[in-house]
């Protein structure tokens, strides 16, 4: 194998600072393309959700776009797309991003946008009715009218946590969705959308000192509230291996997932950084261990994935998260007999070690997607807004592909002898539909 | 807190970025194009392969990386993951592409590797029998998938014989298909005379064009034609209702005709999609999301293939609303190609559209993903500017003629996919319904 290829890193510049009002701000400007990337950031997502209102979060998140104080409902669509720029929203476990991609000159509107609803919502009875329905007709098309709905991500968590806040459904119950009412939907307002709770991004071509009036201008008069205690979701890791399935009415072939949990990846992120890259070891490509040995020397899967965050958000994730494998299998594929064939690859990268180059090149390639990822305005705004709001280092954006490459062979094999079967929750779909 | 919205400022002029162009000896077009924001490099190659026997061509697509005379499949993935790369293909009735990206640095070391795919791919009879059960099985999947089988419903009404009208094999051919087949296939059609490489990244393009010569230019022969005949025109008929028992959704789509990219008429038919449904703050959003809650979401979109171009509505709905969004996609195209939009509605779409295509610019992957489209239809970065222009200039005189002939609702090739015994009585109140075969 060739000497090993050097891992480039990304210099953006990162400015930080906070509003009188509390709110926090990150600016990284890079001038390359006539665009910006505009995000907002709220720390509260499903984990945070109460009892009785399960997918409340993101149903809220939905209510964020229905209007405000000096905008109609449609008017924040209208405005964003009439700049032409492009919007979203999504709803985390630990946190709630709106964000805009827009041509340059539109940077101010955006910043009204969104300082107007950070001020607050249009609260109504008939957009929130509105919203159940559409929010009903998203779970349908994303879960319940297709193959694999919801697998792993809202199927893992009930067998892996026992407390509410980690194990339940993110995306809600019917029931709980249509019971929801607009005072609900104020107290979840007032206590979680302060600007003290929020971190505000912007990344692109600007210019830091006009950003900065800006942003004193549209935002400053946001009234100052302090964010809630972040509350702690901890619990104690499984003392036996859990084993679960259910039948997928639509599914014509088998699959099973299984996680770990895995090292608190703020307070101990150096601990949790190899689990990252073992992620990759295990099932990056066509070279890598479980592809090569389940896919094509024993043909007992399909295709078979591995990442951490049951969102897939490694680094925008909090304590408690997991290591996750997923496996679609061939008809009458055995979940037991691929659960046992991690096992053997696992015991054997703890006994023998990693190949020659096998560490480099899984290094190389997570640094190449790493880098792809910034590229866009927004794969630099929502990241580094994440990163301000969890651990106050946006920097770590341009950092992480160099902490990827110094990850040791040896912390891998630690790393890998941690995943134990005792301490594996696993879920396996049953096909309802004929193959 | 200011309560007016904040004035936009005027998009500055639009800058291509540097690039370059040669064609090699073998016949392969090299197009290069720096964009180095980050140190990276995309690939694409685009291989025409229109008329290529589907099942054949589908698993070819999947098993051309398993290996070559003096590489393993594993070699070859993990040499690339060396130099940060990944490469990967796929096929659409027009053609084979090759995409992925590589550290910059590794951009020679990845043309090399693809290079020894192209010349040598030896589809090792293990490895291409392991691909053919994942492509089935990938396959059976797809089946259970309702936007799947609304798709291949409506490609079979729209193109009747035409070879776009199946774009899936089925099982049984795919495992019909063997290794030898695959080596006649790539034989055949996997050369380079009339393909295109695409490259842009971190790169000095016309050194980057000096590589791919380099590695490249070992590759050689000559392509049995492809061309494929026109689509034929849409023909409107009955609805097709396609049964899926225990739906709880019914996927509605819809086939109108459209304009390719060069007509005159395409910037003007790409602003009326836009008002009708081509975006969120379209007409039909807004009526059946934000003001019904029928759907999730709906979207329309000017899809082109090389031999036709159609315009494709498709939304998911609720079953018992199956109906009233019938009722209500309808009632959206009538006033589209009825009546001209409004000033400022126009005028909001044309920004959308300018807008998006800067995004659409701002990333190396964006970049090589419109160079790669465009070049497959003999177009360059530089028809950016002219369909920009086109955009700017569009009256909405023009949008509404247009509109007139292509968003009829009369003109429509329509599928709903859903449980039939509680959608067709629904259904047939507003229109003919004709019952799939399947």
């Amino acid at each position: 194998m060739a000497s090993r290829i050097q891992i480039p890193a990304t210099k953006y510049p990162v400015e930080r600072f906070t509003l009188a009002n509390g709110l926090r701000v990150v600016l990284s400007p890079d001038r390359s393309a006539p665009v910006v990337g505009v995000s907002v950031v709220y720390d509260v997502g499903i984990r945070s959700e109460p009892e009785g209102r399960t997918g409340f979060a993101h149903l809220f998140e939905h209510l964020m776009f229905q209007g405000s104080a000096n905008l109609e409902k449609l008017a924040h669509f209208r405005h964003v797309q009439g700049a032409g720029g492009s919007f979203n929203g999504s709803t985390h476990l630990d946190y709630t991003d709106y964000f805009e991609a827009l041509p340059s000159g539109a940077l101010e509107r955006a910043l009204f946008l969104e300082a107007d609803r950070m001020c607050g919502p249009r609260l109504t009875e008939e957009n929130l009715r509105n919203q159940v329905d559409v929010v009903k007709e998203e779970i349908r098309v994303n879960v319940l009218n297709r193959p694999y709905g919801g697998f792993p991500w809202l199927k893992l968590p009930p067998v892996m946590f026992e407390t509410f806040p980690n194990a339940h459904d993110g995306y809600g119950s019917f029931a709980d969705l249509e019971s929801a009412t607009v005072a609900d939907a104020q107290g979840f307002f007032d206590k979680y959308y302060a600007c003290g709770n929020a971190v505000l991004s912007v990344a692109g071509d600007f210019d830091v000192a006009q950003a900065t009036a800006m942003i004193e201008r549209h935002f400053g008069d946001v009234p100052a509230r302090p964010a809630p205690v972040l509350p702690a979701f901890d619990e104690p890791d499984l003392d036996g291996e859990r084993r679960e399935s259910y039948t997928d009415r639509i599914a014509p072939l088998p699959a099973v997932a299984a996680g770990y949990r895995v090292p608190d990846p703020i307070a101990a992120f150096d601990a949790y950084l190899p689990f990252s890259v073992l992620a990759e070891v295990l099932t990056d490509g066509d070279a890598s261990r479980l592809v090569e040995r389940l896919v094509q020397r024993d043909r007992t899967v399909t295709n078979v994935g591995g990442y951490l965050g049951f969102m897939g958000d490694e680094y925008q994730v909090r304590n408690p998260t997991a290591l996750l494998l997923q496996a679609h299998m061939p008809p009458g594929g055995d979940a037991t007999k691929v659960l046992r064939t991690v096992d053997e690859e696992l015991d054997r990268l703890a006994a023998d070690g990693l190949r020659p180059g096998e560490l480099e090149r899984t290094q190389a390639r997570m640094a190449a997607r790493l880098l792809q990822g910034t590229d866009e305005v927004l794969g630099r705004a929502l990241p580094m807004a994440v990163l301000e709001l969890q651990r106050g280092r946006p920097e770590l954006l341009n950092d992480l592909p160099r902490l990827i490459s110094e990850v040791t062979a040896e912390q891998i094999v630690t790393a890998a002898a941690t995943l134990r079967p005792e301490r594996r929750a696993a879920v396996e779909v049953l096909p309802g539909a004929g193959a | 807190m200011t309560a007016t919205l904040p004035d936009l400022i005027p998009d500055t002029e639009l800058t291509l970025p540097p690039q370059a162009e040669r064609k090699l000896p073998n016949g392969l077009t090299v197009i290069a194009i720096r964009r180095a924001a980050v140190p990276l490099v995309e690939v694409r190659l685009r291989i025409p392969f229109g008329r290529a026997p589907l099942a054949p061509a589908t698993l070819l697509s999947q098993a051309l990386f398993t290996g070559t005379g003096s590489m393993t499949m594993l070699d070859i993935a993990a040499e690339l993951q060396a130099v940060g790369g990944g490469l990967a293909a796929g096929l659409d009735p027009d053609r084979l592409q090759i995409s992925g990206n590589a550290l910059a640095a590794g951009l020679g070391r990845t043309l090399e590797i693809l290079a020894g795919v192209l010349t040598g791919a030896a589809y090792p009879g293990e490895e291409v029998a392991t691909e053919r059960e994942r492509l089935v099985d990938n396959i059976q999947v797809a089946l259970s998938q309702p936007a799947h089988l609304a798709r291949v419903a409506l490609l079979r009404r729209m193109f009747a014989d035409h070879p776009y009208a199946v774009q899936t094999p089925s099982p049984e051919q795919v495992r019909a298909v063997e290794p030898e087949a695959l080596r006649e296939l790539h034989a055949e059609r996997v050369r380079p005379d009339g393909s295109i490489l695409v490259l842009v990244g971190d790169i000095d393009p016309e050194q980057a064009i000096d590589v791919a010569e380099k590695m490249l230019g070992g590759w050689s022969g000559t392509a049995r034609d492809g061309e494929i005949p026109p689509a034929p025109a849409l023909r409107p008929g009955p609805l097709l209702l396609v049964d899926r028992p225990g739906s709880v959704q019914s996927s509605l789509r819809i086939a109108l005709p459209a304009l390719p990219r060069t007509d005159p008429g395409y910037a003007a038919l790409t602003l009326a999609n836009l008002v009708f449904g081509g975006y969120f703050s379209s007409r039909w959003v807004e009526n059946i999301r934000e003001d019904k809650g029928y759907t999730y979401g709906s979207h329309s979109v000017v899809e082109h293939f090389v031999a036709g171009s159609s315009l494709l509505a498709a939304a998911d709905v609720a079953t018992e609303v199956t109906g009233p969004s019938l009722l209500e996609t309808t009632y959206e195209l009538g006033r589209i190609a009825s009546l001209p939009p409004g000033e400022e509605e126009l005028e909001q779409a044309r920004r959308y559209a300018l807008g998006t295509l800067r995004l659409g610019m701002s990333t190396q992957s964006g970049l090589a993903g419109l160079a790669t489209v465009y070049a497959g239809f003999g177009l360059r970065l530089g028809h950016l500017r002219d369909h920009s222009a086109a955009l700017a200039s569009a009256t909405r005189e023009q949008v509404a003629a247009v509109a007139a002939t292509h968003l009829a609702p009369s003109r429509a090739v329509t599928v709903v996919l859903g449980d039939a015994e509680k959608i067709e009585a629904q259904l047939a109140a507003l229109t003919v319904v004709e019952r799939s075969e399947q």
